[in-house]
C-alpha cells in the first residue's frame, strides 16, 4: 500500500514573514503615529527599492547554489561610469543611461558568470575578487573625483523622482523589477530551470538542463540589475563616488535570507525577498522615529539578521528532517 | 518476430583509461520487457547513462529503428522517446509533482509556462497511476514508490517509446511493486519497449520477456527469458559457481560478545534486541528504510538511541559519539566508501590511520614512520593493489578503496565489526576478496554484523540472519533454517 | 564511475606525498612572484632595501596576515568567517572604554582577547549548534559586532590609552624589527607546527576534506569547528590590539572590509576553498606578496584603492590558473 502522504502542511515563509512585518510597522505606528505620514512612507519605498532589486538580483543567483558578492560594487562601479557619461554627454537623455547601465551590468556579471561556469571557480571566490576588482575600477574611472549634483544634468537627476500616482519612478522600477523577476521565475522555462538547477544539480543534468550556464545567467541578471540599480543609487542621492553602496551586499543576502531563500539553492522566491527589504527597511527607517540613535541601527538590524538566519536554519532542518550523515555536495 | 526498436552492438566507454564498457550489446523490442542483469560493476549504470545521453560512447554502433543514431545529450535521448526511472528518484523535492513531470518539456502557451494545462495534464497521467497524488503537491512529500511512479508519468507524459528502470523495485515494499508491476505490463501492453534491470530474478522472471547478462563490461549472453533458467543466469552473471563467489569458512563459534537490548529511536526503529558471538556473522536483511542502517548508527554512536542498553563482553557502554564505540572496540564500515567511508584526496596512509590518531603519535605530534609501517603492513596483509601507501584512494579501484576502509577499521583492533553492505558496488573478485578477510577476521574472534541488501550475500556469508521491517525485527533465521522465500516474506509485508 | 578495474593496473604515481607535490607546486610559484616583487621595489625605490624601510613596509600587512593564520584553519575545516573586521571594531571600542575607566595596558589588552574569543564563541555556536551555514551566519554577526561598536561609541574617538599602549602596534624589539613582525614569525611557525605535524592538524585537515567520514572515524568535528571559530575570534582581539595601538585611537569604523583582504590572503596562499587543502607556508608567503606589492605601489605613489584590483586580480588569476591547470586531474575520475 502506498504511503498516504502527509497532510500537514505549514504556512508559506512568505505569509509568517508578511504578518511579522505588518506586526512590526503596527507596533511602530501605535508608538508614533507620525512614522504613517505620506513623505517618510515615501522615503521608505524609495530607500527599500534599492535594497529589494538588489536583493532580487542576487536571489537568482542563490538559487543556482551559488552566491554574488561583488552587487553593489557593480553598481557603484555602474553608477560611476553613467554619471561620468551624463558629465560629458550632457545632452543625450535618459535612454542612453539606463542602456549603459544595463547593459554594463550585465556584462560585469557576465564575467562573473563565465568565471564560475566556464573556468568553475567558486562563486564565493570569484565575487570576492571582483568585488575588489570592481571597486578599484570606480576609482580608476573617476581618478577618485566625486561626480556632484551639478555636474549631473536635470534629466539626469529629476528621472528618480518624477512621481507617477504619488510614487516616484525609482519605487515603480523596483516594482517593475520584481514582477518582471515573478513572470521570469514563474512562467519561462529559463526561470523554471534556474530552479531546478539550484534544487538538484544531479537530476537537472539527467533532464538535459545545464547547470553551469544557468548559474551563468543568474549571474548575467544579477549585474544587469546591479547596474541599473546603480544609475538609481546615483541619481537619487546625486552623487558619485569610490565608496558608494560600500558593504551593502551583506544587507542584500540578508534581505535574501530572511526572505526565505536558501543559501543551499532551489527554494525561495521573490514575493519572499520583497518582503524580506521591506522588513530590513522598515527596521531602519523606524528607528529615527523611535528615537534611537542612527547609530545603534546597525546593531539592531544585525540583531534582527542574525535571529532571522537561526529561524530559518531551523525551518529547514525541519522541512528536511535530521540529516546525520549528510551527504557532501555534489559537485555539479 | 518484430524488429528491435533500439539496438547497440559493440559500445564501450571508458573513464580515465579505466573500460566501463568493452562490449555494450542488446537489443530492445517495442511491447517487450527486456531486463539486464549483471553484478555491480558489470557495466549497467554505464549502459544507462549513454541511453540517456549523460554520458557519450567512446565507440560502437546504435540503431535506433534500423537507423544508426546518435544520442550524447539529455535533449536528443528525449527526442528518441527514451525516457529513465532512476534508482535513487533523480527528482526536484522542492518543485511540484507536475513541474517533475513535465520538466523536460513544459506545456506553453504563448511562450509562458502554462501551469494550468500542466496541471491538468499531469492530473490525467497521474489519475492512471496513483490518484492520491495530487500535482500540486510539492515532491518532498512523496514517498519513494510514488516518486518512482511520478518518474513514470514523466515517461508517458513524454510519449517515450523506450523506458529504462533502473533497480525501480529496491526501496519497494512487496505491495508497492506488484502495483509497480501492473504499470509495467501497461506500458508494455502499450507497445513500448522497456529496460529493466533488477537483482531480483523472481522479479526478472515474473515481468521480462527477454533478457541481456552483462560481465565485467561486456554482454555474455542474450534471449528469451522462458528458455533460460535462474542458474544458468547466476552462472552467465558471475562467470563462476557460488561456492566460489561465497568462501564461506567454518569457525568455531564462541560465548556471547556482544548484546544489544531494547533499543529504540523515534519513529526509526523500536525494540531491537539481539546478541552476537565470538565467531560469528551475524546477517541483517531487510529493504531499504527497514531502519537497519540507523540501528547500527545508533550502536556506534551516530545518533542517541531513546531506550535500550548495548552491553560488550557483559559490560554495559555508555556511547554517546563515535569515539567513545572506537574506545570500546566497537569500528563501522560504513555503507558508502566514498562519502562516509574514506576520504578520497587523503593518501592511503592518511585514511588508514585516521581512526588511529592517538596511538600514531607522541605528545600530540604524529609519528609519520608509524603511520607509513602501519599502512603497508595492511596493504600487503589485505593485498591492497596500490603503487604505494602515498597514493590518494580516489587513484584506487572500488574494491581496493573498500580494503582500504576495512583495513582503516581493523587497526583500531576492534572486538565487534560492522559492515553496511560491505560488497556494494565492486565487482565480483573484490566481493570474494572481502568475503575471504571477513572469514579471517572472524577465525581471530572477531564478531561481525553486517547489514546488507542482498540475499545471495546474506544467505551466503551469515551464520544467523536478523531480517528488519518498518523498523522492527521480525524473524531470525540460521543459516540451516533460512530459504529465500522465507527471508524475502519476513522482510516484505506479511 | 567504473568500478571493474581492480584487474587493471592503477596509475602510476610519484611515491612523495600528495601534499608535498601540491606544496611544490604552489608554494614555488607564490616564493617566485615574491621575490620576483622583491626585485621590482629595489629597483623602483633606492631606499627600499634599507632595514628600516622593509620594516615600514611590514607594517601594512602584519595585523592581516595574522588573522590569516588562523582563518586559513578556519577554510581548511571547511568554514568561513567574514566576521572578523567587525570583531575587530567591537574588541576595539571596549578596549577604548576600560582604558576610558582607567585600567592599565595589561588589562586593555585582556579586553581586546576576551571580547574577540566571546565573538568566536558566538559564531561557533551559531554554526555548530543551531547549523547555519557559516557564512550566513557571520553575515549575520559582521551587522551585529559592527552595529554594537557604532552603538557604543556613535561617531565618537575614544584615545586615552596609557603610553605603554603603544609599544604593540609601533614598538621594536631588536632595531628595525617591529613587535608584530615578531609575533607574526612566531605565530605562523606555531600554526605551520600545529597544522602539518600534530594529531590536531591532521585532523582539521579530515574534517575539511571529508566531514562525514572525520565524523564516523571519530573526530568531534563540531568541537573542532567551534574551538577554531573561538581562535579565530581570539586572534581577531589580538589583531584589534595591535591597529589600535598602532593608530593610538578607536574609531567604529576600524578595519572595515578587512575579512575580504584576510580571505584574499588565505585563497591566495593556496587554502582550497573547499577545504581539506592548503599550507601555513603558502598563507604566509601570500602575506608577504601582498605586503610587498602594496608597498611596491606606494613607492609608485599608486592609492591603496587600486591595490584592491591587484588583490582581486590576483585572486582570481591564481585559482583561475589552478583551475584551468588542476582541471583534468581533478575530473579524471568522473
Amino acid at each position: 500500500m502506498l504511503k498516504l502522504i502527509g497532510v500537514r502542511r505549514g504556512l508559506p515563509h512568505e505569509v509568517g514573514l508578511g504578518l511579522l512585518t505588518l506586526l512590526l510597522l503596527a507596533l511602530v505606528t501605535i508608538a508614533f503615529p507620525r512614522f504613517l505620514v505620506i513623505d517618510n512612507l515615501k522615503s521608505l519605498v524609495d530607500d527599500t527599492a534599492l535594497l529589494i532589486m538588489l536583493a532580487v538580483g542576487e536571489m537568482f543567483v542563490l538559487l543556482t547554489r551559488g552566491v554574488d558578492l561583488s552587487v553593489a560594487a557593480n553598481a557603484a562601479l555602474t553608477g560611476m561610469v553613467v554619471a561620468l557619461f551624463n558629465a560629458h554627454y550632457p545632452g543625450a537623455g535618459i535612454l542612453p543611461v539606463l542602456v549603459i547601465a544595463i547593459v554594463m551590468g550585465a556584462a560585469l556579471g557576465l564575467f562573473n558568470g563565465l568565471l564560475v561556469w566556464k573556468v568553475r571557480i567558486p562563486s564565493i571566490v570569484v565575487t570576492l575578487g571582483t568585488l575588489s576588482v570592481y571597486r578599484g575600477c570606480v576609482y580608476l574611472v573617476s581618478g577618485g573625483a566625486w561626480v556632484n549634483s551639478g555636474q549631473m544634468s536635470p534629466f539626469f537627476l529629476s528621472f528618480v523622482r518624477f512621481p507617477i500616482l504619488g510614487i516616484s519612478v525609482l519605487s515603480w522600477i523596483g516594482l517593475l523589477v520584481a514582477v518582471l523577476a515573478w513572470l521570469f521565475l514563474r512562467y519561462t522555462v529559463s526561470g523554471r530551470n534556474l530552479y531546478a538547477a539550484g534544487n538538484n544539480p544531479n537530476a537537472a543534468g539527467y533532464a538535459g538542463i545545464d547547470v553551469g550556464r544557468m548559474q551563468c545567467l543568474a549571474f548575467v541578471l544579477s549585474g544587469a540589475i546591479a547596474g541599473l540599480a546603480g544609475y538609481l543609487w546615483v541619481a537619487r542621492f546625486a552623487v558619485a563616488y569610490t565608496d558608494v553602496a560600500s558593504g551593502f551586499e551583506l544587507q542584500v543576502i540578508a534581505a535574501c535570507v530572511i526572505g526565505g531563500v536558501s543559501i543551499t539553492g532551489g527554494v525561495g522566491g521573490v514575493v519572499g525577498v520583497v518582503i524580506g527589504g521591506l522588513f530590513l527597511g522598515i527596521i531602519k527607517n523606524a528607528l529615527p522615529v523611535v528615537g534611537i540613535s542612527p547609530f545603534f541601527q546597525m546593531a539592531v538590524s544585525g540583531f534582527v539578521i542574525t535571529v532571522a538566519v537561526i529561524l530559518n536554519a531551523g525551518s529547514y532542518r525541519k522541512n528536511h528532517g535530521r540529516k546525520i550523515l549528510e551527504r557532501a555536495e555534489a559537485s555539479s | 518476430m518484430s524488429e528491435p526498436i533500439l539496438s547497440l552492438a559493440g559500445v564501450t566507454k571508458s573513464f580515465a583509461g579505466v573500460r566501463a564498457l568493452v562490449k555494450g550489446e542488446i537489443d530492445l523490442y517495442p511491447g517487450e520487457v527486456t531486463a539486464l542483469i549483471g553484478e555491480n560493476g558489470a557495466g549497467k549504470s554505464t549502459l544507462v547513462k549513454i541511453l540517456t545521453g549523460v554520458h557519450h560512447a567512446d565507440g560502437g554502433d546504435i540503431r535506433f529503428n534500423g537507423e544508426p543514431v546518435h544520442i550524447g545529450s539529455a535533449d536528443n535521448a528525449g527526442r528518441l522517446g527514451i525516457s529513465a526511472i532512476h534508482q535513487e528518484a533523480v527528482v526536484f523535492d522542492d518543485l511540484s509533482v507536475a513541474e517533475n513531470i513535465f520538466v523536460t518539456d513544459r506545456p506553453r502557451k504563448r511562450g509562458m509556462v502554462d501551469w494550468a494545462t500542466m496541471r491538468e495534464r499531469a492530473r490525467v497521467i497521474l489519475a492512471e497511476l496513483d490518484p492520491r497524488i495530487d500535482p500540486r503537491m510539492p515532491m518532498r512529500q512523496l514517498s519513494v514508490a510514488q516518486k518512482h511512479l511520478v518518474q513514470i508519468a514523466r515517461a508517458l507524459s513524454n510519449e517515450a517509446r523506450i523506458v529504462i528502470m533502473d533497480e525501480p523495485t529496491a526501496a519497494l515494499s512487496h505491495r508497492e511493486v506488484e502495483e509497480l508491476f501492473t504499470i509495467v505490463r501497461r506500458l508494455k501492453a502499450e507497445g513500448r519497449a522497456i529496460l529493466f534491470i533488477s537483482h531480483k530474478f523472481e522479479e526478472i522472471f515474473d515481468v521480462a520477456d527477454r533478457f541481456a547478462v552483462f560481465r565485467d563490461g561486456a554482454a555474455v549472453g542474450q534471449g528469451l527469458i522462458r528458455d533460460v533458467s535462474r542458474d544458468q543466469l547466476i552462472a552467465m552473471m558471475v562467470g563462476r559457481s557460488v561456492d566460489q563467489i561465497f568462501p564461506k569458512t567454518t569457525v568455531p563459534i564462541g560465548e556471547e560478545l556482544f548484546r544489544v537490548e531494547g533499543l529504540s529511536r523515534g519513529e526509526e526503529f523500536a525494540d531491537v534486541s539481539f546478541g552476537l558471538k565470538r565467531g560469528e556473522i551475524l546477517g541483517v536483511y531487510g529493504l531499504v528504510g527497514a531502519g537497519r542502517s540507523e540501528v547500527m548508527q545508533a550502536i556506534f554512536g551516530l545518533t542517541r538511541a531513546d531506550h535500550g542498553e548495548i552491553n560488550l563482553e557483559g559490560r554495559r557502554l555508555t556511547i554517546k559519539a563515535p569515539e567513545d564505540a572506537i574506545g570500546a572496540g566497537i569500528a563501522y564500515v560504513p555503507e558508502d566508501r566514498q562519502i562516509q567511508g574514506g576520504i578520497l584526496r587523503f593518501p592511503i596512509t592518511s585514511n588508514i590511520a585516521l581512526p588511529s590518531l592517538s596511538h600514531l603519535s607522541h605528545k600530540g605530534f604524529m609519528r609519520r614512520s608509524d603511520e607509513r609501517a602501519l599502512a603497508e603492513d595492511y596493504v600487503t596483509q589485505l593485498q591492497i593493489k596500490t603503487s604505494g601507501v602515498s597514493q590518494r584512494l580516489e587513484e584506487l579501484s572500488g574494491g581496493n578503496q573498500q580494503k582500504v576502509v576495512i583495513a582503516k577499521w581493523l587497526a583500531t583492533n576492534p572486538r565487534v565489526l560492522i559492515m553496511d553492505e560491505p560488497t556494494k558496488g565492486i565487482d565480483v573478485g573484490a566481493k570474494t576478496a572481502v568475503y575471504r578477510l571477513m572469514g579471517e577476521m572472524v577465525a581471530q574472534g572477531l564478531g561481525i554484523i553486517m547489514v546488507s541488501s542482498e540475499l545471495p550475500e546474506v544467505m551466503g556469508m551469515a551464520d544467523r540472519i536478523l531480517v528488519m521491517r518498518r523498523g522492527r525485527l521480525r524473524a531470525t533465521f540460521t543459516r540451516a533454517e533460512a530459504t529465500p522465500e522465507s527471508i524475502v516474506k519476513a522482510a516484505t509485508d506479511a | 564511475m567504473s568500478t571493474l578495474s581492480s584487474s587493471v593496473p592503477t596509475r602510476r604515481t610519484t611515491s612523495k606525498p600528495f601534499t608535498w607535490r601540491r606544496l611544490l607546486r604552489w608554494e614555488t610559484l607564490l616564493g617566485l612572484v615574491v621575490i620576483a616583487d622583491f626585485l621590482l621595489n629595489t629597483k623602483l625605490s633606492p631606499y627600499f632595501l634599507s632595514p628600516w624601510t622593509l620594516s615600514d613596509a611590514s607594517f601594512n600587512f602584519t595585523e592581516r596576515a595574522i588573522m590569516a593564520l588562523p582563518m586559513a584553519l578556519l577554510i581548511i575545516a571547511g568554514e568561513i568567517d567574514i566576521s572578523v573586521g567587525s570583531t575587530m571594531a567591537m574588541a576595539s571600542v571596549l578596549m577604548g572604554l576600560v582604558a576610558k575607566a582607567g585600567f592599565g595596558t595589561p588589562m586593555v589588552c585582556v579586553t581586546g582577547i576576551v571580547v574577540g574569543v566571546f565573538a568566536g564563541g558566538i559564531n561557533g555556536v551559531l554554526v555548530t549548534v543551531f547549523r547555519v551555514p557559516s557564512i550566513v551566519a557571520t553575515i549575520g554577526t559582521l551587522s551585529l559586532f559592527r552595529g554594537i561598536a557604532y552603538a557604543v561609541i556613535g561617531d565618537g574617538v575614544l584615545k586615552s590609552y596609557k603610553p605603554d599602549f603603544a609599544y604593540f602596534g609601533q614598538g621594536y624589539v631588536w632595531g628595525p624589527v617591529s613587535f608584530e613582525l615578531v609575533l607574526f614569525a612566531a605565530l605562523a611557525i606555531v600554526f605551520a607546527i600545529v597544522l602539518h605535524t600534530t594529531v590536531i592538524g591532521r585532523r582539521i585537515f579530515a574534517i575539511g576534506a571529508n566531514p562525514v567520514a572525520a565524523r564516523l572515524s571519530g573526530i568531534r568535528v563540531d568541537a573542532y569547528k567551534f574551538w577554531i571559530f573561538v581562535l579565530l575570534g581570539a586572534v581577531s582581539g589580538l589583531a584589534s590590539v595591535l591597529l589600535t595601538s598602532r593608530l593610538g585611537s578607536t574609531r567604529p569604523s576600524i578595519a572595515t572590509g578587512w575579512e575580504l583582504e584576510v580571505i584574499t590572503m588565505v585563497i591566495l596562499g593556496g587554502i582550497s576553498i573547499d577545504g581539506g587543502q592548503g599550507s601555513i607556508l603558502g598563507v604566509v608567503l601570500s602575506a608577504l606578496l601582498i605586503g610587498l606589492v602594496t608597498f611596491g605601489l606606494s613607492l609608485l605613489n599608486v592609492p591603496g584603492i587600486v591595490l584592491a584590483i591587484v588583490t582581486g586580480g590576483l585572486l582570481i588569476g591564481v585559482v583561475a590558473l589552478s583551475s584551468i591547470v588542476g582541471y583534468s586531474g581533478r575530473r579524471r575520475r568522473h
